[in-house]
């Protein structure tokens, strides 16, 4: 490492500043409590971490292009009770897809208003947060939804069953983690979200179709919020109307600690799963040095602001802002 | 020019027209659908309209002092709940147990405080750090949301104290407690944004910051005393309904942010900062809260409220938008 | 000139950046009640100079003297109280607050508790605004205004002190020719009052009109100082550009393929009107013209980024309609941005994907981009345009202007384009890539491209084109082939003035 400055050192710990953080918590956490790399703890916290991660993967996609969704976690609730509700009217052989299809039209609607119509991300998506959340009080009639026959469906597999030792969230969550890793890194495709999040008047001024590239990437987000609604569905068998409430939360925060950055044009699907697991881990890890669930929030909080600042510090290269 | 001041006219017009229609819609459709027998137009029914806005409307009034600086805040919802622990269980700290019913004016105060400091930290940060709001914000929405869950889990915290709920809910010259809450703070507020110096240099920093800064207008202590503001107003907001209710629970308060920000909005206070008006929020409060006694007067559920709601705020949106093309000469960027 | 204590003194300022050394040892003196000019071409140091007085920028050496008294500027708030006010081209007002609110932003009148005092406030704005003669009052909301009226917003904050120095750039650039005569007089009032006026500009004509004294700079150097009487405009630019203007003409023509690009009557709005033209195989056309002529406006409808209110457009004798970039790529239009950094590059991304952006749904193998062809694509133009760059892995930022704007031609030129157009090809850019662009674009047409270049630069398009298109105000003033063009008319034409000989 010759030559590196001070501030060469400096960026390099805001840069790498994440993972220097979570060794600390890794360490500090297993003195705290053992358990905590008890193999069966850590393939549990793999699990639970799949559902937020398949989300995750599809908001960076939405991050990278410059917009926001926070509409992630009552869409989420909304897959889990459909796919729920209709598993018993029409089986789950038909309820899967009709279910993609009822999220996904969804995440068209949202990709219609920003992408097309070019509206605040932010906002609409804050809009359809309480839109689709009441979308689903109704569906459900305000009331939780539970499978009949618990035992003998095949449904339960996607949430529950193992393939080779290796419970079935997880390697769906590595499936579409590889198959969204691949078509951001390697196809024209994610070329042009980079672009669009990067430097959306340039990309236009390319020839690429703004409106079609950020419309498609609310797509693949309402198709990850339905997997995770699968395997949640599938694993629970059954769910409160508010089970995704507050998931878009932690998922923006799972992408912000993988360094994607909210102005759009960097990030990708690999840092992703670091933060989602790094996210997961820290969760975790709280709960089994005793404290309370809800402190997961206040340290979540903490997580976002931090690694925004620190991401922005690097780039101004100041850390403290120049706002009078 | 001539789209440019046909819009001005249709949009500070607007809202108010759209409360007329709302008051003939609903007064129609109540007739076939009422669930009650009362007309919808009755006038305990608009006394009633302006107390049940009083908890949305203080808010608002301060999201649009923020939102004309170019900010925004979402953590208002997550403030509420906490000022309203604070304000109700404080009532029952060993330490005040001698105050008797004194033990009111500090328990508000001790709320006031909680929203302010709240207010002050977001500002902080804000400033200190240079992170954007919505996202210093959106996280203090989780990690103040995760305070109040910390304080009791997920039980609900009560008081009562009959001579607060007493006050709360009398009436003044025909008015409740909350309305005269509500003109109060729409007075102060309209008074601070169009007399004051602060509230001048409010909409230069929205409207154009880099010409604020380089007149000396100093940006961060000014943001910072705006968050103040809000927290202090959501905090007021507890305390008016708190008051009267005398229970909290932790999930209250929750999509607060998303009705305030509607009615900001609605009222035509621009996202990007630099224009809205005082008037305008408290047409846009009183236009959300009729739209919301007009969909229970005819039948809707809590959950078709969410839903109008939501997608109310996105129609505002593209009108916004549409209203503010530039016209044949704009660059299809 | 009455007294002959300068009222502004500027001695040996010296400012380096990483790099540059963008101003070296410049020394200028404003007395009062003069008007005096600072001009130099682009990249000269004029802006920052400015920025040096301003404060924004600490000079390495050097010292800034007013009224005799040496002083550091710390902020353009500084220099007004010193009596140093600057009239941005840029305006800094905000359109949403009054008059009077804008000329005293950040310093209104205020009564006790914070309140401001409006009747205090409106006296003090009427007794500027009368002084400037203005037809609108304190009240009126600066966004209802005219661009005039708005300068003259900017103005009279400057007359909120008692200014010793007013510096004005480009101050006439969005002005009807009414306007400028109000501006002038408001100029002449403020001589009259004992103020030093500097004046940044390219206008030869308003220069040579208003001005006692004019400094020229160039390559951050202090070229000297003449009274304007004594001088023309050939002398000035000699001290502009250190050579007798380069006015060589383009000599060689290439064979002339058939009409690739027609434009009929085309207008937009406001923008421009009736424009129609023709683009042949194998020559350049020049479009010359002053900023908002509307040449790139043009450029931009032509690529689909504007809709035209009317008029036709004609690719190799069809009608087309281009209502998208993505349309006009489609159909053989490539646009090299005026604002590389802007428009031109995803500055975050690297030089080889940067180049690749338009054509990357071409370069598949199955359904991922191919990497050897984009690689041999980024290989190819970076020799043939000689980019330097350490790889292709190197992100666009990092690049200098010219290397970065050689990345997006490259990437245009990769396009193989039936129709080129470059909108300011060496803006910012060093001398000598300067000339390897210049010989670029005359190969382009020696192969048979159909080249368009706006240009704002007189040896430029002299150079490159061989049929220049001057504009004056959204219109088509004349067509010169190289071979009749003089420096004289046209001038004459992009500056609206009628010309005896008709195209």
């Amino acid at each position: 490492m010759a030559g590196l400055t001070k501030k060469g050192i400096g960026g390099f710990l805001a840069r790498q500043g994440i993972l220097v953080a979570f060794a600390v918590f890794i360490i500090g956490f297993t003195i705290a409590n053992p358990r905590f790399i008890d193999p069966d703890n850590v393939m549990g916290v793999l699990r639970s971490s799949a559902i937020l991660g398949v989300m995750a993967l599809g908001v960076t996609f939405v991050v990278i292009s410059g917009n926001l969704d926070l509409s992630v976690g009552s869409m989420m609730s909304f897959s889990t009770i459909v796919v729920l509700d209709l598993h018993d009217k029409i089986g789950p052989a038909l309820a899967i897809p009709a279910m993609f299809a009822m999220t996904l039209a969804l995440g068209a609607f949202i990709g219609f208003l920003v992408g097309y119509l070019k509206l605040n991300s932010l906002i609409v998506t804050l809009g359809m947060l309480s839109a689709i959340h009441g979308l689903t009080l109704t569906y459900s009639g305000g009331k939780n939804m539970d499978i009949d026959d618990k035992e003998g469906t095949w449904f339960s597999v996607f949430g529950q069953g193992d393939a080779l030792g290796i419970p079935i969230p997880i390697l769906l969550f590595a499936l579409v983690a590889v198959l969204l890793g691949a078509m951001l890194s390697k196809t024209p495709f994610g070329r042009k979200v980079y672009a669009v999040g990067g430097n959306g008047t340039a990309a236009t001024f390319s020839g690429i179709r703004r409106a079609r590239t950020v419309f498609m990437c609310y797509l693949i987000s309402a198709f990850c919020v339905a997997m995770a609604g699968l395997i949640q569905a599938s694993r629970s068998l059954g769910s409160q109307n508010t089970v995704g409430q507050g998931l878009e939360l932690e998922v923006l925060a799972a992408v912000i600690l993988g360094g994607a950055s909210l102005l759009g044009g960097s990030g990708t699907i690999f840092k992703t799963v670091i933060g989602v697991l790094i996210l997961g881990f820290i969760q975790n890890g709280l709960l089994l040095v005793g404290l309370q669930f809800y402190v997961q929030f206040v340290v979540t909080w903490i997580i976002i602001i931090l690694a925004v600042w620190l991401d922005i510090a690097a780039k101004r290269g100041k850390l403290w802002s120049p706002i009078a | 020019m001539q789209a440019g001041t046909l819009s001005k006219y249709l949009k500070s017009g607007a809202i108010w027209g759209f409360i007329v229609l709302e008051l003939i819609f609903f007064s129609i459709a109540g007739e076939f659908l009422a669930v009650s027998d009362k007309a919808f137009m009755d006038a305990d029914n608009m006394l009633l309209l302006f107390k049940q806005s009083a908890p949305i409307g203080i808010i608002a009034m301060g999201m649009t002092i923020i939102m004309v600086n170019g900010n925004i805040d979402l953590s208002v919802g997550a403030i509420y709940a906490i000022c309203a622990i604070v304000l109700l269980d404080s009532m029952t700290w060993p330490m005040f147990a001698g105050l008797g019913d004194w033990v009111i004016p500090v328990a508000w105060a001790l709320a006031l405080l909680t929203g302010i400091l709240l207010g002050a930290l977001n500002g902080l940060i804000v400033w200190k750090t240079g992170v954007d709001a919505f996202i210093v914000t959106l996280g203090s929405m989780l990690g103040y949301r995760g305070l109040v869950f910390m304080y009791n889990g997920e039980q609900p915290t009560s008081h009562l104290n009959w001579t607060l709920v007493d006050f709360a809910e009398a009436q003044f010259m025909g008015l409740h407690t909350a309305t005269w809450f509500l003109l109060a703070v729409t007075v102060a507020i309209w008074f601070l944004m169009n007399r004051t110096v602060h509230g001048r240099n409010a909409y230069a920093i929205g409207n154009n910051r880099e010409a604020a800064v380089n007149a000396g207008i100093r940006i961060g202590p000014h943001m910072m005393i705006n968050f103040m503001i809000i927290g202090f107003l959501a905090a007021l907001s507890a305390v008016v309904f708190y008051s009267e209710s005398g229970s909290v629970n932790p999930n209250d308060g929750q999509l607060y942010e998303l009705w305030v920000i509607t009615a900001v909005v609605l009222g035509g206070t621009k996202l990007t900062g630099g224009a809205g008006s005082i008037i305008s929020t408290f047409g846009g409060v009183v236009a959300i809260q009729l739209l919301r006694k007009g969909l229970a007067h005819i039948g809707a559920d809590t959950s078709t409220v969410n839903l109008v709601i939501g997608l109310i705020l996105i129609v505002v949106l593209f009108l916004d938008r549409q209203l503010n093309v530039k016209g044949k000469e704009e660059l299809k960027i | 000139m009455t007294a002959q204590t300068p009222v502004l003194r500027l001695e040996g300022i010296v400012k380096t950046f990483p790099g540059v050394r963008a101003l070296d040892g410049v020394s200028l003196i404003i007395l009062p009640g003069e008007v005096h000019a600072l001009m130099g071409e682009n990249g000269a140091g004029k802006s920052t100079l400015m920025k040096v007085l301003g404060g924004i920028h600490q000079p390495d050496e050097g010292q800034i003297i007013v009224d005799e008294t040496p002083v550091i500027m710390s902020g353009p708030l500084d220099a007004k109280a010193k009596g140093i006010v600057f009239i941005h081209q840029e305006l800094s007002l905000a359109d949403e607050l009054s008059v009077a609110e804008n000329i005293y932003l950040g310093e209104l009148p205020q009564k006790h508790f914070g309140l401001v005092d409006w009747s205090e406030l409106e006296a003090k704005t009427n007794a500027i605004l009368e002084k400037l003669k203005v037809s609108f009052d304190a009240k009126t909301r600066v966004g209802d205004l005219s661009i005039a009226n708005q300068q003259m917003v900017e103005i009279a904050r400057a007359l909120t002190v008692d200014a010793k120095a007013v510096i004005f750039d480009e101050p006439t650039a969005s002005l009807t020719d009414a306007e400028k005569v109000v501006l002038f007089e408001v100029i002449s009032d403020l001589q009259k009052q004992g103020v030093g006026i500097a004046y940044i500009s390219h206008r030869m004509e308003e220069i040579f009109k208003i001005t006692d004294r004019i400094s020229v700079l160039r390559d951050g150097q202090y070229q000297g100082t003449v009274n304007t009487a004594d001088t023309n405009e050939e002398g000035v630019t000699q001290m502009m550009i250190g050579r007798k203007l380069d006015l060589s003409r383009n000599e060689s023509h290439h064979e002339l393929g058939d009409v690739a690009l027609e434009v009929r009557g085309l207008s937009c709005g406001n923008l421009y009107k009736d424009v129609s033209f023709e683009v042949r195989r194998g020559e350049v056309v020049g479009f010359y013209g002053l900023v908002g002529a509307g040449r790139t406006e043009i450029a931009e409808t032509l690529f689909g980024l504007r809709n035209p209110s009317s008029g036709t457009i004609l690719m190799d004798g069809e009608e087309v309609r281009i209502a998208s970039p993505y349309d006009a790529i489609e159909r053989g239009i490539s646009l090299v941005p005026e604002d590389r950094k802007g428009q031109g590059l995803v500055l975050g991304m690297n030089c080889r994907d940067n180049m690749t952006l338009p054509q990357v749904d071409d370069l598949k193998s199955g359904p991922f981009v191919a990497d050897g062809a984009e690689i041999a694509i980024f290989d190819q133009y970076r020799d043939k345009l000689d980019i330097r760059t350490p790889g292709w892995k190197q992100l666009v930022g990092n690049l200098s202007g010219g290397n970065q704007q050689k990345i997006v031609i490259g990437k245009w030129l990769s396009m193989r384009p039936n129709v080129l157009i470059v909108d300011e090809p060496t803006r910012g850019i060093d001398v000598g890539s300067k000339a390897e662009i210049h010989n670029l674009l005359r190969d382009l047409a020696a192969q048979g491209f159909a080249v368009i270049v706006i240009s704002s630069e007189m040896p430029e398009v002299l150079h490159v084109a061989d049929r220049i298109v001057a504009m004056y105000s959204g219109q088509i003033m004349r067509t010169f082939t190289s071979e009749e063009v003089t420096e004289e008319n046209l001038i004459a034409a992009i500056s609206g003035l009628d010309t005896e000989e008709v195209a």
